[in-house]
Parts: C-alpha cells; sequence; structure tokens
C-alpha cells in the first residue's frame, strides 16, 4: 500500500471523508477511465466544432444565397434549441435509423454513443464558432482582401492564408469561452450512458454512498481541466500576437 | 497570341462603369504601351480610382472594352488569375497581410500563387526588399514600419510577381511629406527600368518628373491629356486649368 492510498484511508477513518478513488484501486481506475473520456470527448469536439465553425463562416461568405441561407438555418437551429434536446435528437432519432446488419445478422448502430455525443457537441460548438469567426471575419479589413485578390489569389486561397488567420486572431477571446463552454458541455452525454467523468463519478457515489466527496473531486476535476484549456488557450493567443497589431 | 509590343499593352476603349445608377466612367479610351509611363490626375470622385481598377478587374464594367496584352479583361471566360499575375497594384492604404514579416509579404504570392520554389522566391524577395532600400527590415512585420516603408514593401510585394504593369492608386496619399519622397524614388527607379506604369496621383511636380503623358479626368471623363511639357504649360480646357491653378 502506497503511502497516498494510505493518507486516503486515514482521512476515511479519521474523519469519515471517504474519497474512495484514493485508496481504491478499483473506483480509481473507473474515475480515470472517465477522465480520460471527458479528455477525449473535449478534444475530439474541440477539433470539430472549430472545423465546423471555420467551414461555416467560409460558407456564409459564399456568393451564393442558397449556401448562406443553409448555414443560417444552421445555426439558428443550433443555438436557438437546447443541447440536451439535440443530443437526444441525434441519439433517438438519427441514431436509430443509422444502423447496419452485422455479422450476426442483428442490426448495429453505424455511430456509437461516444460518436454521438462528439457529433453533437461538435455542431452545436461549431454553430457558435460559425458566428464567431463571422465576426471575426467581418473585422478583417475589406481592402486587405482586395489586396489579396489583386495578386491572384483565389478566395479559398485569401480565406485560408488571409482572412482565417486574422480572424482568428481577432476571434480568440470569444472562442476561447465558447470552448470553454463546450469542456463543461460534455457532461450532458451523461443522458447517452457514455461513461465520462460525470457519468462514472456517479457511479461511485452510488456505490460507496460518498456523494458529497465525489461532487467535490468532480468539481474540482472540472475546475482543473478547464485551467488546462485557458493556459493553452494563452499560450495560442501569446503565439499568435504580431508586433504592432491589434491590442 | 495575337498581342505584340507594337501594339497598347493596356487599351482603354470607350469604358463605361456604374455603381447602381450613378454613372460614374462615361466613356474613358486610354491606350498605354509598353515601358510606358501614364499619370491620371483629376478631382476627388472623378472615377480615378474606379477606372484603374477595371484594368485588373477588380471592377466590372458595363461598356466598352480594356484589354490587357490583346486579352479582353471583362470577358467572362477570362482567367481572372492570369490577368493579375500580369498586372500587379499597389494602393493607397499599403494593405499589406499585418501577420506576416516584410519578406513573407513579398514571397507570399509567389509560393502560393505561381506555386514556385521556396529557395528561389526567397531569393528574389531579399533581393526585392533591397532594391526598395529597406535591407534590414526583413522580418519586421507591418505594424513595426512606418506608412512609406511599408508603402515599399507593398511595392515589393507586387514586383514579386513579376508582373508587366504596375498600377499606382494615390500610393503616397496616406503618408506624410518626408516619407512621400521615398517611395517616389522607388517608382522613379521601376519607371526608368522600362516598367510600364499606370499611375493616379496628386504629386504634380512627379507627374510631370515621371510621365510619359498626362490624363485629366472629371466627372467620369477624359477631359484633356498629352504630354507633360504641354499639359501643364499649355493646357486650354477651363476645367483642367482650374484644376492646376488649385494644385500647383
Ligand atoms: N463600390 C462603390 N459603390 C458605390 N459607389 C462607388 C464605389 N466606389 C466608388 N464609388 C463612387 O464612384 C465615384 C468615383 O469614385 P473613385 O473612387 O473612382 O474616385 P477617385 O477619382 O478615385 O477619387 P479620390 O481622388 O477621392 O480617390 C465616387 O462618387 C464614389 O462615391
Ligand atoms: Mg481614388
Amino acid at each position: 500500500m502506497t503511502s497516498v492510498e494510505a493518507f486516503f484511508e486515514m482521512l476515511y477513518d479519521v474523519h469519515g471523508i471517504n474519497v474512495t478513488i484514493g485508496y481504491d484501486s478499483w473506483d480509481r481506475g473507473q474515475f480515470l477511465d472517465g477522465l480520460w473520456l471527458t479528455v477525449q470527448l473535449s478534444v475530439l469536439s474541440i477539433f470539430f466544432s472549430l472545423l465546423v465553425g471555420a467551414i461555416g463562416a467560409w460558407a456564409q461568405g459564399s456568393p451564393l444565397r442558397i449556401i448562406r441561407a443553409l448555414v443560417g438555418g444552421f445555426v439558428t437551429f443550433f443555438r436557438n434549441t437546447p443541447p440536451l434536446v439535440q443530443l437526444y435528437f441525434f441519439f433517438f432519432a438519427l441514431g436509430t435509423v443509422l444502423r447496419i446488419e452485422s455479422d450476426t445478422g442483428l442490426a448495429q448502430p453505424l455511430v456509437s454513443n461516444f460518436g454521438w455525443a462528439v457529433i453533437s457537441f461538435s455542431l452545436f460548438a461549431g454553430a457558435m464558432n460559425t458566428e464567431i469567426f463571422r465576426s471575426g471575419i467581418e473585422a478583417v479589413p475589406n481592402s486587405t482582401i482586395e489586396a489579396s485578390y489583386a495578386m491572384g489569389f483565389t478566395r479559398l486561397q485569401t480565406y485560408i492564408y488571409i482572412v482565417l488567420p486574422l480572424a482568428i486572431r481577432i476571434s480568440l477571446p470569444s472562442l476561447g469561452t465558447n470552448l470553454v463552454n463546450l469542456v463543461k458541455t460534455t457532461t450532458l452525454a451523461y443522458a447517452l450512458a457514455v461513461p465520462e467523468l460525470l457519468y462514472v463519478s456517479a457511479q461511485i457515489w452510488s456505490d460507496q454512498l460518498n456523494v458529497r466527496e465525489m461532487m467535490n473531486v468532480l468539481l474540482l476535476s472540472y475546475v482543473g481541466l478547464v485551467a488546462i484549456l485557458v493556459w493553452i488557450l494563452h499560450r495560442w493567443e501569446k503565439a499568435l500576437r504580431i508586433p504592432g497589431f491589434g491590442g | 497570341m495575337s498581342w505584340s509590343e507594337d501594339k497598347p499593352i493596356v487599351s482603354i476603349k470607350d469604358v463605361k462603369k456604374s455603381f447602381g445608377s450613378l454613372e460614374v466612367l462615361k466613356g474613358v479610351s486610354i491606350d498605354i504601351m509598353k515601358g510606358e509611363v501614364i499619370c491620371i490626375i483629376g478631382p476627388s470622385g472623378s472615377g480615378k480610382s474606379t477606372l484603374i481598377r477595371c484594368i485588373n478587374a477588380l471592377n466590372d464594367i458595363q461598356g466598352g472594352s480594356i484589354t490587357v496584352e490583346g486579352r479582353e479583361v471583362h470577358d467572362e471566360e477570362l482567367d481572372k488569375l492570369e490577368l493579375r499575375k500580369k498586372v500587379g497594384m499597389v494602393f493607397q492604404q499599403y494593405n499589406l497581410f499585418p501577420h506576416k514579416t516584410a519578406l513573407q509579404n513579398v514571397m507570399m504570392a509567389p509560393l502560393k500563387v505561381l506555386k514556385e520554389p521556396k529557395a528561389d522566391v526567397e531569393k528574389r524577395a531579399r533581393a526585392l526588399i533591397k532594391k526598395v532600400r529597406l535591407e534590414g527590415k526583413e522580418n519586421s512585420y507591418p505594424g513595426e514600419l512606418s506608412g512609406g516603408q511599408q508603402q515599399r514593401v507593398a511595392i515589393a510585394r507586387s514586383l514579386a510577381m513579376r508582373p508587366d504593369v504596375m498600377l499606382f492608386d494615390e500610393v503616397t496619399a496616406a503618408l506624410d511629406p518626408e516619407t512621400v519622397k521615398e517611395v517616389l524614388v522607388t517608382i522613379k527607379d521601376l519607371a526608368a527600368e522600362g516598367m510600364t506604369c499606370i499611375l493616379v496621383t496628386h504629386e504634380m511636380g512627379f507627374a510631370r518628373e515621371v510621365a510619359d503623358h498626362i490624363y485629366f479626368t472629371d466627372k467620369g471623363v477624359i477631359v484633356e491629356h498629352g504630354a507633360p511639357e504641354e499639359f501643364f504649360d499649355k493646357a486650354s480646357d477651363p476645367r483642367t486649368k482650374e484644376f492646376l491653378s488649385q494644385v500647383l
């Protein structure tokens, strides 16, 4: 038995504070698996939501009205509906339709619960990112874009090399807020029984009856996770800072 | 291709341009031969910027024709990118890419548009920076450069595409008087090397010195034009005379 485990046993024996994940390797394993899944959910959702945002904002500048209208509809839908309902919609409405025959002849879902959670969160946060990038893009001076066209850049090249790099810098503060919210939103995957941090914690506290302790552990875990994200965003912001540009 | 150097490199014929119901160009014709330097002058709002923006298809036109090296610019079939590789443009507000260093600004289009190898492009870009007298500023960002320095980077950036024609739209208008000179010297060097230049300018002394031909525009038409000496000394149209009396 390690000294850490001894400490948590003592904490329980002497003070009645029952942090089972401190001394019980089974609980700890469960908890760490949940933490890892939350990290995966967050990283994948952040990545795809940024992609959705970049593509959405690009499409919103399309000369075709129909495309602009479609993006507008997408943004409105995901911004104006509760993320939990969106998650249910994907899982129950689409998940039951998207099935394939397996070797055994039984219908298998095409996308796992984890997969639906990533898709749902990416679209939800991606809709916000679309709006955030769009306002960033609008802040890029038209004359800069025109200079790029005048040198023979195509619309897509101009977007990738000029508009997006500038728009990201302008958008970074609101982008940060949205991504922090996204990490917190991953707890909704609980509703699909994806064994992420909240789900495994709830399992632990219903087995061990240590709700109060696990709540604290859970909250501190998110404080830590978000702190790491904020730190990364801060580093990113610093790395992107251009001398003599912006604030 | 049917174009040869004995024909105008840029030929503007009876060009009409409107923004909605506002007719800005009402039939403008100018021919420019290879190696020629022409200056377009005229009061604010007379359509000078609009005209030169039509030459590289940043603006469309409603009538007439513009050809560059024999190719119609306002042909639906025309490859705009091909045109823009031939025609460089420098703007009043420099419009450098703020997130790229001076050197990167110059290298960007040859790398991404012409897809030339990086080593060649870098060599050429460094030579161009030297040419516009900005050695040592290669790694500075636009925000760290003065207006005149930024404008010279912008000129180098256009030249990096090896254009056949350069368009300058009031490139010294945003600069303070001391820095105007350094930019004008750069343009003069270019003109001396035989670059075809179309300049919109308010610098009359410069126009007189550098131009082969001067065009005076007012309200969307060319009122008067001629070689600098005859234009400045023997202007006959009352509108030209009035304009010159104000700026000289
Ligand atoms: N994109 C546009 N949409 C509508 N009107 C425009 C647009 N661009 C220019 N105009 C109008 O066309 C007219 C000519 O403008 P232009 O910029 O060509 O003038 P200019 O001769 O370059 O003037 P300046 O010396 O002030 O630069 C002006 O009345 C201007 O308001
Ligand atoms: Mg103008």
